[in-house]
């Protein structure tokens, strides 16, 4: 009781703001509650810092400069395409800034800022081969069975695999908890036949499906999202629906309904919170499923379109080069780094959200 | 030197994270003889329960600890961090317990004979025979009839004052030495509360037990008890003979406990005042359906036939024991069960309104449900819990004046505005109830269904909320529908009462007169097991 009523005191001290936003005092418990899990709160940070990174992964692995000042002008390969003639060359297509002749045309009048790693996800490296190659000065981490630079993979494979997991999680979670709670809440005809259609839909052969259908199109990102989705959906419905079967004869749902709350207002502000916890507990397991299905698809070679940068190729390839470990020592130490801080961060909001929790 | 002696006993459970440690109790000192019923009696938090499980070394140790010298002694042997191993040798043999809550401390998937059987197995190591043949004569001792058909029974199967039985044979499965009853009775209705005091007075005499009772209720403490320890915040601030305690309180807590029943009668009501709310023959019938295609083969009948009326300004008590009916008799005047018969509010028929047409009216009736721990959403703060009703009906302009409201309902049920952005959890059981009146407060209803408002509150918290229930009708001309089990509490509310016994209304009339006259004789029982105990204590006292 003591240590709650200094955090009410700390709340209400006039103008308590988070990231420029006025927060309301049960907003600010719940993020001290979450900072108090240390472990969660810095890999947090560590997540979003690595995230955040790759998410520039133009600007810092690309095989095209960021800047070249050429005979008075400037010019950003890095956003715009520019011809080999633009910098006096012969041909009307894209300048190969790899090339010498290129480099040292534009040399010749001016300078050029390359990126950190001069390479992007499709490089070929002048490594001498023969591929995979060993990490060297100007490969980090090695190169690949087709002599592209593994840490300019990585950065793109990461950015797609948490880009996708999350996207993937979020519409699925969506729908999930909107379908369970609507099965929950109103019971009887509706939740029968809600039931059984899962039952039958959850019957398909997902990688089956999967496969047969990459014979028919080129999967990419938005086709294998939609293909999963399809049934991801399904994950949450179980845990929502019977958290709202149980929250819809309790006390306050009744109080709700004598006060005179239509039933989606019922439902969305008073048992779906109550509800959430349960959720919370289990989308670490949502994420990191996502996020590992598109590896495991790029595993077996069902995945993104060949040449696309992915995890999951690249441990493919450490599985069929054993002689160079640093394909599948680089590829496993990602993942599982990934998938702990993961768990890590929703271990913390699951704290921030229980409402007998109180901040120390 | 005594049975049991317990000597500057402490208990303090460590702090969440780094939240401060909590002194539970804090150097009590009591002894207990055979023969003897020692009652511990306070309200909830006053640490009872806590010094009950020390006494078996239950409690979560090392997140609870005692100080080094707290000392409790069973026969000259010091309990206090004994071996595991002795332990459980005392445990349920010498020193046996019986809990409060008879729903969930038996083990809903082992018969009885199994139940009662394993502590003869375990400490006695008796023949399952032998064992069988045990059972059935403790069955016959706590008086369950039929007790030879009942050995293969589980829990579910039996009523909450069976189950209370059934927890008692396997209490004094080994004749122990002293009994625990952390409030024995609280779970049950009153009639079954006095038969199993008797049990458990006629046990006691039997066996030689001597008798640790821990109860907030001040009745059972005077009808049961040699000796009592009134306990507060850890503390034993008095004791001595029940009857000196009773007689002559020292101690100012004691004496504000004794003041504490709920007191006093309501004005009488204005015969004139316009009816508001008519119930006409009432029924709630739920369907049982049976086979494979789920025909209807039956009903519950929850509410058979029940007219009412309820004025203006006046209380309405339904009183009944547990599955009479009274509260889905509530919910059914509210329209928040589907029920068949007529329902007049305000002279307006309500009874076939579809939900969507009724919840302009929700404004005028309101509820208050029985246990403040689940009627209040435990994700909302006090003040969108309040606000709530405010938001959906359009009162107030804007946030700061709905906020004004809520924050003068809130004076209103006395508690502190500045409170208003807590969560429920954080309050104690008669705050959330004040919250729940509050938010039923705001809308300034003309009818509010109080179920049960103070049967999970402390007694001298219940004289509260009671004496703010009576304020607030005589402020805002409220009409109450009062529904309880507890006869003291609808005595000091109600002008007229129901009294309802599965489903039916057996008597009806004005309150003085139904408490001091009952015509019918389950009306009969219930007052005499009610009021019978108290009687009986007046004496001794």
């Amino acid at each position: 009781m003591n240590a709650s009523a200094e955090v009410i005191a700390a709340g209400t001290r006039g103008g308590d703001t988070f990231l420029g936003r006025r927060v309301t005092p049960l907003t600010r418990r719940r993020l001290d509650n979450f900072r108090a899990n240390r472990r969660g709160f810095w890999s947090l940070w560590v997540f979003l810092a690595v995230f955040g990174v790759t998410l520039f992964a133009e600007f810092i692995a690309n095989d095209r400069p960021l800047l070249i000042r050429y005979d008075g002008a400037f010019y950003v390969p890095v956003l715009y395409n520019y011809a080999e003639t633009v910098f006096g060359g012969d041909f009307p297509t894209e300048a190969d800034y790899r090339d010498p002749h290129v480099i040292g045309l534009i040399t010749a009048k001016g300078w050029m800022v390359w990126s950190l790693i001069p390479f992007s996800y499709g490089t070929i490296t002048n490594a001498p081969g023969p591929f995979p190659a060993p990490p060297s000065r100007t490969d980090w981490l090695g190169t690949d069975d087709l002599g592209r630079d593994v840490l300019a993979r990585l950065i793109y494979g990461f950015r797609i695999s948490v880009l996708f997991g999350l996207v993937l999680t979020a519409i699925s979670a969506a729908i999930g908890v909107i379908a369970g709670a609507v099965q929950g809440y109103f019971g009887g005809a509706i939740d029968l036949l809600f039931q059984r259609f899962i039952e039958v839909w959850s019957g398909m052969p997902q990688l089956y499906l999967l496969i047969i259908l990459a014979t028919f199109v080129q999967p990419n990102f938005w086709t294998l999202l939609g293909l999963l989705l399809l049934f991801s959906w399904m994950e949450l419905v179980g845990v929502v629906r019977a958290e709202v079967l149980r929250a819809r004869n309790l006390d306050y749902v009744r109080a709700a309904r004598a006060l005179g709350l239509s039933e989606g207002a019922i439902l969305f502000r008073h048992v779906l919170p109550n509800a959430m916890v349960a959720t919370v507990t289990f989308l670490p397991f949502i994420i990191s499923g996502s996020v590992t299905i598109l590896t495991a698809l790029d595993f077996l070679g069902f995945g993104l379109p060949p040449g696309s940068p992915s995890l999951g190729e690249m441990l493919s390839q450490g599985k069929a080069n054993l002689q160079a470990p640093w394909l599948g020592i680089t590829a496993f130490c990602v993942l599982a780094a990934m998938l702990t801080l993961l768990m890590f961060i929703f271990e913390a909001v699951r704290d921030s959200f229980d409402p007998r929790k109180v901040g120390s | 030197m005594s049975l049991l002696e317990v000597r500057d006993l402490s208990v303090t459970f460590a702090g969440w994270r780094n939240a401060p440690a909590v002194e539970a109790v804090r150097g009590i000192s009591f002894s207990l003889d055979r023969g003897e019923t020692l009652a511990l009696v306070g309200e909830s938090g006053s640490g009872k329960s806590v010094t009950a499980l020390s006494v078996l070394q239950l409690l979560p140790y090392p997140a609870a600890a005692h100080t080094p010298e707290s000392s409790i002694q069973f026969a000259g042997e010091e309990l206090v961090g004994a071996a595991p191993t002795r332990l459980r040798e005392v445990r349920g043999n010498r020193i046996a317990m019986v809990f409060q809550e008879p729903m969930t401390s038996l083990n809903p998937l082992h018969t009885l004979e199994k139940q009662i059987a394993e502590t003869l197995l375990i400490h006695k190591h008796m023949p399952a025979a032998a064992a069988r043949v045990r059972t059935l004569e403790l069955l016959h001792l706590v008086g369950l009839r039929d007790a030879e058909s009942r050995l293969g029974a589980y829990p579910h199967q039996l009523s909450g004052g069976q189950r209370q039985r059934v927890m008692i044979a396997m209490a004094i499965a080994n004749e122990p030495d002293i009994l625990i009853a952390d409030e024995p009775t609280t779970a049950l209705d009153v009639t079954i509360q006095a038969q199993i005091l008797d049990l458990m007075r006629e046990l006691r005499d039997r066996l030689g037990m001597a008798l640790l009772l821990i109860t907030h209720d001040l009745a059972i403490v005077r009808h049961m008890a040699d000796r009592t320890c009134v306990m507060t915040q850890g503390e034993i601030v008095e004791s001595g003979p029940t009857g000196e305690i009773f007689a002559r309180p020292k101690h100012a807590y004691t004496r504000r406990l004794l003041a504490a029943e709920p007191q006093g009668r309501v004005k009488p009501a204005d015969p004139a005042a316009p009816l508001l709310v008519e119930g006409e023959n009432v029924k709630v019938w739920f369907p049982i359906r049976r086979g494979v295609l789920r025909r209807v083969a039956g009903h519950i009948k929850a509410v058979d036939g029940v007219s009412l009326a309820v004025r203006a300004g006046t209380t309405l008590g339904v009183v009944g024991e547990s599955g009479s009916g009274k509260t889905t008799l509530g919910l059914a005047l509210l329209r928040l069960l589907d029920a068949e018969g007529g329902i007049r509010f305000d002279g307006r028929d309500i009874a076939g309104e579809p939900q969507k047409r009724l919840r302009p009216l929700r404004r005028e009736m309101q509820v208050v449900f029985q246990d403040p721990y689940s009627s209040l959403s435990p994700r909302l703060s006090i003040a969108q819990i309040v606000g709530e009703g405010l938001r959906v009906h359009h009162i107030g302009a804007g946030q700061a004046e709905r906020r004004r409201l809520v924050e003068t309902a809130l004076v209103e049920v006395g508690l502190d505005p500045a409170a208003a952005d807590r969560y429920p959890h954080e309050f104690s059981g008669g705050q959330r109830q004040r919250v729940a009146i509050a938010r039923a407060l705001v809308l300034k209803p003309r009818f509010i269904v109080l179920d049960e408002p103070t049967s999970a509150l402390d007694m001298s918290v219940q004289a509260q909320i009671v004496d703010l229930l009576r304020e607030l009708q005589a402020r805002y001309r409220l009409a109450y529908l009062f529904i309880s089990h507890d006869l003291k509490v609808v005595r000091a509310l109600a002008h007229e009462i129901l009294v309802m016994k599965d489903g039916q209304i057996v008597e009806r009339g004005n309150t003085e007169q139904v408490m001091t006259a009952p015509d019918h004789p389950y009306t009969k029982a219930l007052m005499a097991a009610a009021f019978d105990l108290a009687a009986v204590s007046t004496e001794t006292a």
